[in-house]
């Protein structure tokens, strides 16, 4: 072997080693996501978190109750919001839609998608805190309900059309109308993957924190009804990490460690549901 | 990154009935229904952009685009120009891709072309699981794990090494452009990583086989064929993490240190657009000082509009030359 050729050998080794190394180091950033929260928010959490108000300032002990809560009612009033507009707008585009109108719609979508989500918050603010003159629940939601709507929307679409034509043309040979045909045929054919869809933007808004920032704003009480301002996890962990006391610290963790394994649990069973196929078989 | 699938589409088929019956079945009923929630969709984006616009109008007016080299940002004297914030949010993403980038295509390349199919699925698994962690959470871990370790080893050693460029001097704060460019590359690497391993393997094989048939080694037909090939498509990548990068907020807001300055050492402290926005828009004083941050809001808005647009543009162009279906 001539040195030369040798040296190329090293090179082409070395190099590989490197972006496998590369991918080592990748990956292993979520195991240390991981392993810092169990290890801080597991130390810090306890019943009260999830039972108690926060205890106020200088006290120790407490907990996120309305965090937790606050969070839960602005998620559903989210997929109140972009479920609906998501699902029925992408078998709009799928099924009933020229290409024109697609273009548009999908155009609109993917640049919704893309917009940070900080701006999200200033568009809801002056939609809907302006108005009503409150920070509310009802603006937080629908902040993350507008994140919600792209996401499910383009994913639903691209499902739907993977529901093979023969199904279609099958309905329809029998003589079911259209929506008929939608109803009975395609959507159950596609139902896991819109199930995942639909999962998958949810874990996506529920760590959503900027959006928050000026809708729903914080509140170190319960909130009644949909019209105050509400507390929420992201936006707790953000306030209690930047605090200066050491219990609220504990506290930022054991709410990034629930706030995570929940993102993370969505998200493994929205791509198990997804991995046993779609129902249906391809033609 | 949702979840997508790429089988041939099999369209709907044209409707050949009359009017009134698709009317009778309800078919018109569920065209008009659906088609009023798409076009919420198209409604709702157009209502974005008009916001901004109208709501920055009073600052647009008022300091034209003296608004984008002004140094000042003094909400009780009305003085407002984003020069620190533009360049806090340009420093932060250089810094992030300079670091994200040789990671990030290494870790692709790994995954395309060398670790076997099943591995190759199980660590996007992973990489997958970590673009889906909030930016909250990458914060929590940059003030209290990065930050210290920034401030008393990193900034230390970096100093003592490379202390005679101006770019490593000053105190080491722990916080700074430099920590918020470090936690926005761990953000933006699962980008990067999934589009970049979607393009390459859509390259096809005979170029690789052509390459190795000509004597080539395996990192030569790696680097010197398959990567030229999918070039385009890799920047889309870079585009679409420098538009993440770019855009966001709670990350950088909580080690970036909040502080206008322009400054050319990466130690300092700094401010971001997003930043900036996080933190002033509540306690706005006054409606210039809120119509400047709107402002803010629409320079971000323009720049993530480009960017995805370029990226998807260059991501599609590669993957159709490919023969491959990688999406953006």
């Amino acid at each position: 072997m001539s040195p030369r050729l040798r040296w190329r050998k090293f090179v082409s080794g070395f190099m590989l080693t490197m972006t496998g190394v590369c991918a080592l180091v990748a990956v292993s950033v979520l195991f240390f996501i991981l392993g810092y929260l169990v290890y801080h928010g597991g130390k810090s959490i306890n019943w009260s978190f999830f039972t108690k108000l926060p205890a106020p300032v200088g006290e120790t002990g407490g907990g996120m109750a309305n965090a937790i809560v606050g969070s839960a009612k602005m998620l559903l009033l989210a997929s109140l919001l972009g479920v609906p507009i998501g699902f029925l707008g992408a078998i709009y585009l799928a099924e009933f839609s020229g290409s024109k109108v697609a273009f548009v719609v999908r155009y609109a979508a993917d640049l919704l998608n893309g917009v940070p989500s900080i701006v999200i918050g200033i568009f809801a603010y002056s939609l809907v805190v302006l108005p009503f003159k409150h920070f509310s629940t009802l603006a937080g939601g629908f902040a993350l309900g507008l994140m919600m709507i792209p996401i499910t929307l383009r994913s639903t679409e691209e499902f739907l059309l993977a529901v093979p034509r023969a199904l279609r043309e099958a309905a329809m040979a029998l003589g079911a109308s259209k929506w008929k045909t939608i109803a009975t045929v395609i959507v159950p054919a596609a139902y896991r993957g819109i199930l995942t869809a639909v999962l998958l933007a949810f874990a996506r808004v529920a760590g959503e924190t900027a959006p928050l920032l000026f809708t729903a704003l914080g509140n170190r009480f319960w909130s009644p009804g949909w019209n105050q301002p509400t507390a929420s996890l992201p936006v707790a962990i953000f306030n209690y990490a930047l605090a200066p006391y050491e219990d609220w610290h504990r506290q930022a963790w054991a709410a990034g460690l629930v706030l995570l394994g929940l993102i993370l649990v969505i998200n493994i069973v929205a791509r198990a549901i997804l991995a046993r196929g779609i129902a249906v078989p391809r033609a | 990154m949702a979840a997508t699938t790429s089988v041939p589409s099999a369209g709907p088929i044209p409707g050949s009935r009359s009017f009134l019956t698709r009317l009778r079945e309800g078919d018109e009923i569920a065209r008009l229904t659906t088609f009023l929630f798409a076009a919420s969709t198209v409604l709702v984006t157009l209502l974005l952009i008009l916001e901004l616009w109208q709501g920055s109008a009073l600052a647009r007016h008022k300091f034209g685009w003296q608004f984008f080299v002004t140094r000042v940002w003094d909400p009780i004297a009305e003085q407002f120009g984003a020069l620190p914030f533009i360049y806090g949010t340009l420093i932060t993403a250089t810094v992030s891709l300079a670091i994200a980038v040789p990671l990030g295509i290494g870790a692709a390349i790994f995954l395309a072309e060398l670790a076997p199919a099943r591995l190759s699925d199980a660590l996007e698994f992973f990489i997958d699981l970590l673009a889906a962690v909030p930016s909250v959470i990458y914060g929590l871990l940059g003030v209290f794990i990065v930050v210290p370790l920034m401030r008393d080893s990193v900034q230390p050693a970096l100093k003592n090494t490379l202390g005679f460029l101006p770019l490593f001097s000053g105190p080491a704060y722990g916080i700074g452009f430099l920590t918020a460019g470090i936690v926005l590359a761990i953000m933006v690497i699962p980008y990067i990583i999934s589009v970049s391993r979607e393009v390459l393997m859509s390259v096809p094989r005979d170029q690789r086989e052509a390459a190795l048939s000509l004597g080539a080694t395996r990192w030569e037909s790696t680097w010197k064929v398959v990567v030229p090939f999918a070039r385009t498509g890799i920047m889309g990548s870079i585009f679409l993490a420098l538009a993440r990068a770019l855009g966001e907020t709670m990350a950088v807001t909580m080690v970036i240190g909040n502080t206008p300055t322009i400054s050319a050492s990466l130690f300092s402290p700094g401010y971001s657009i997003a930043a900036v926005i996080a933190n002033e828009f509540t306690e706005a004083t006054g409606d210039l000082h809120l119509q400047a941050l709107i402002e803010l809001g629409l320079v971000l808005f323009l720049l993530t509009f480009l960017l995805n647009g370029v990226a998807r543009l260059l991501i599609v162009v590669t993957s159709q030359r490919g023969g491959g279906t990688a999406q953006a």
